[in-house]
């Protein structure tokens, strides 16, 4: 049982040098951030609000190079199993950038069509891009979780949902 | 006495007829979705944060209760049913559960777990109503120096408990405390890290990180590998007991009881090793050791008892000191917080209705647990069928609705995106989501601590030691340095239980096709603690 699901452990060393690279990467970002804070006239405290940044992005760099040296030395994080998982093949980035299309589709259409219909199109594409070929059945069952949530929470729990080009049907 | 009282107030709260419908509704909701493979507890209560919006705080916190025991039965039923743990403190139940199951005994492992889970919820929720005021009264005159030493051992714990990997825990810490950076600092109001992006001015929302690394996490991830089989659902009857399955029971639920709720109630608990701990003992204990790994009843009866048990317990830190320790109790803080209190040991004094509501309700939502699922076992049986394609599309479905319902903000929606990915490189890298989480939620908390201690000090940083303190660093430093100390250590040193306790770890994650990782050094025990490391990662629900 390795740890590498695909190529050698070679290739799996170089991306998870990205990682460390990512960690000190963000670390960095986050002291710079903190030092650039301007002067408050309304501090209180000795304290001001860059010493945590300061710290919280130390301890990022120090992480990022204690795991570079970790991985340098042969150490590998896990990938995380499960029952739907199947590791050993590659990563399925066709797949993935399907899911976040119709993720994204979501998040751009629901203003402009409302939830019902957005909602709709991202159940149906999340369950297209993950291998459902039941067109019809799975746009019914779409329609009729994006319509029954809207309802559930407008009328039921009292909050808000966009309606978009609805409006006036529901 | 006192506490009695303030109980039988609280059964009157939370006996309303309203506040016993959402009870109900709580469970309901909470096991349906906690059955669903891949969903956990912790991201069970996320994903149903938002349902709560529209209520008022005391009736939405007794939902919760409702849906943190549903979850977690849910998380048990999919363990047994399906051998796949929703979080690593069903690991245990799985083991034994699963092999029963398949020799035909499911009905009797449900069985077992339902009436353990209630057996040890209602004696572990009685301790916390008897433990959790005096802890409270004690924890109303520590200074916020011991109070950040605290929370410093909580993050700690919580990266590197008997953890090889630390590296990894302590990185995921890091990213989570940065996460908790963003937004407006409350003391000053100066922005940090919002880039002058207008929806990060307000903080990212405790949903949208929570929900983002494990449901939208978890189907990305879930995408990247997904198994293209049909998978293998035991079916079941009605969940039955005979006379011998019962003696046989009890016992294991009472120790379960007994180990599960000081785990629990240490602000540096966590479920696995309780629950581990309570297998072995009952491995050791039984009188047909011949039966474990063959699907032994006792195998079921004590671990579930235990992560009961430890559940309530949990609630104690997180009630009396604000403190969580898994991560479904850092989501429920957070949602407690969101409705503007503080959990900590001035509730009890300020907020008695709502404190003690809460933990009638557990009682109520520990029984309403058993009425609901003895008979509804086979109902959620079926939905263990549900086609892969609709689960995941469901989370992701569900996911972006609670996002969005929770602010009404597109911007949270790519925010979601974002925050999943990042659970994603974390999944794929090995990174432990439970520090992350106890991070973004717990670190505002900590650094309000922190420069109030400075405040009080005058700057002096000699003002965070404190007898208490330094008590609590002490433990800190133990918990840095074991690697070291432990080579200090005769090895006969480590009793006998808790070795096999590592090896029984370690054998069921290799049951669990859970890959074997390389670490800095290869020596076995290192394994051993990396393998304790990696499944206390993720209470989340994997």
């Amino acid at each position: 049982m390795t740890s590498a699901p695909r190529g050698s452990t070679e290739e799996q060393g170089r991306s998870e040098f990205g990682v460390a690279l990512f960690l000190g990467a963000v670390g960095l970002l986050v002291i710079v951030s903190a030092l650039l804070l301007p002067e408050s006239a309304i501090a209180r405290g000795p304290v001001g609000p860059a010493a945590v940044p300061v710290a919280v992005g130390s301890l990022l760099v120090v992480v990022s190079v204690f795991l570079a040296i970790d991985v340098w030395r042969g150490g590998r994080g896990e990938p995380e199993g499960g029952e739907d998982i199947e590791l050993g093949g590659g990563t399925d980035w066709r797949t993935i950038a399907m899911v976040a299309a119709a993720f994204l589709a979501n998040a751009f259409l629901i203003e402009p069509l409302g939830w019902p219909i957005s909602g709709a199109i991202l159940f149906w594409g999340v369950a297209f891009a993950l291998g459902s070929r039941h067109y019809i059945r799975d746009a019914i069952i779409a329609v009729v979780l994006g319509v029954g949530t809207w309802y559930l929470f407008v009328l039921g729990l009292g909050i808000s949902l966009p309606v978009g080009i609805l409006k006036g049907i529901l | 006495m006192d506490a009695f009282s303030s109980l039988i107030e609280g059964f009157a709260t939370a006996l309303t007829p309203t506040n016993l419908m959402f009870a109900f509704i709580g469970v309901l909701l909470g096991t349906a979705i906690g059955v669903l493979p891949g969903i956990g507890p912790a991201m069970t209560v996320a994903l149903l944060l938002p349902l709560t919006r529209g209520l008022d705080v005391t009736t939405a916190l007794i939902m919760f209760a409702g849906i943190y025991y549903g979850g977690m039965y849910g998380g048990s039923t999919t363990s047994i049913l399906l051998n796949t743990p929703g979080e690593s403190a069903s690991v245990v139940t799985a083991i034994e559960g699963n092999k029963m199951a398949r020799a035909g005994r499911a009905a009797q492992a449900l069985a077992t777990a339902a009436i353990g889970s209630f057996v040890a919820g209602t004696i572990a929720t009685l301790g916390l109503a008897l433990l959790a005021p005096t802890v409270a009264k004690w924890a109303v005159q520590i200074s916020p120096a011991d109070k950040f030493s605290i929370m410093v051992l909580a993050f700690i714990a919580v990266t590197s408990v008997l953890g090889s990997s630390r590296v990894r825990g302590l990185a995921s810490l890091g990213l989570g405390l940065t996460i908790g950076l963003i937004g407006i600092d409350a003391t000053t109001g100066q922005q940090r890290l919002t880039f002058g992006i207008p929806g990060l001015a307000d903080g990212i929302g405790v949903v949208v990180v929570a929900v983002g690394l494990f449901a939208v996490g978890e189907s990305l991830w879930t995408a990247a590998h997904l198994r293209r089989r049909p998978i293998e659902v035991i079916p079941v009857g009605n969940p039955r007991m005979n006379r011998q399955d019962w003696s046989r029971s009890w016992k294991p639920w009472l120790r379960g009881t007994v180990i599960g709720f000081p785990f629990g109630a240490i602000p540096a608990g966590g479920a696995e090793i309780p629950t581990f701990l309570s297998y072995v003992t009952e491995k050791k204990l039984s009188k047909h050791p011949e039966e474990f790994g063959k699907g032994a009843i006792e195998g079921v009866a004590g671990p579930e008892a235990t992560n009961n048990a430890s559940a309530a317990g949990g609630l104690v830190p997180l009630l009396t000191l604000g403190i969580p320790t898994t991560a479904t109790a850092a989501v429920m803080l957070a949602a407690i917080s969101s409705y503007g209190i503080q959990p900590g040991p001035r509730l009890f004094a300020t907020e008695p209705e709502l404190v003690w509501g809460l933990i009638a309700s557990l009682f109520i939502g520990n029984t309403v647990l058993l009425v609901l699922n003895l008979p509804m076992a086979p109902l959620w049986a079926r939905l263990l069928r549900i086609p892969r394609t609709y689960l995941y599309a469901g989370i992701l479905f569900f996911a972006s609705l609670g996002a969005y319902a929770s602010n009404a903000s597109t911007f949270d929606l790519f925010l979601l995106l974002a925050i999943g990915a990042l659970g994603f490189m974390m999944r794929r890298f090995g990174l432990p989501l439970l520090p992350a989480i106890i991070g973004v939620i717990l670190g505002p908390f900590a650094e309000e601590e922190l420069r109030r201690a400075l405040q009080i000090s005058n700057g002096d940083v000699s003002g965070l030691i404190e007898p208490f303190s330094i008590v609590v660093y002490g433990i800190v430093a133990l918990v840095l340095l074991w690697p070291i100390a432990r080579k200090l250590l005769p090895r006969k040193a480590v009793p006998e239980v808790l070795a096999e306790t590592a090896h029984e770890i370690e054998e069921s994650h290799h049951q669990h096709g859970l890959t074997t990782a390389v670490s800095v050094e290869r020596r076995p025990e290192d394994e051993i603690r990396r393998k304790f490391d990696r499944s206390q990662d993720s209470d989340s629900g994997g």
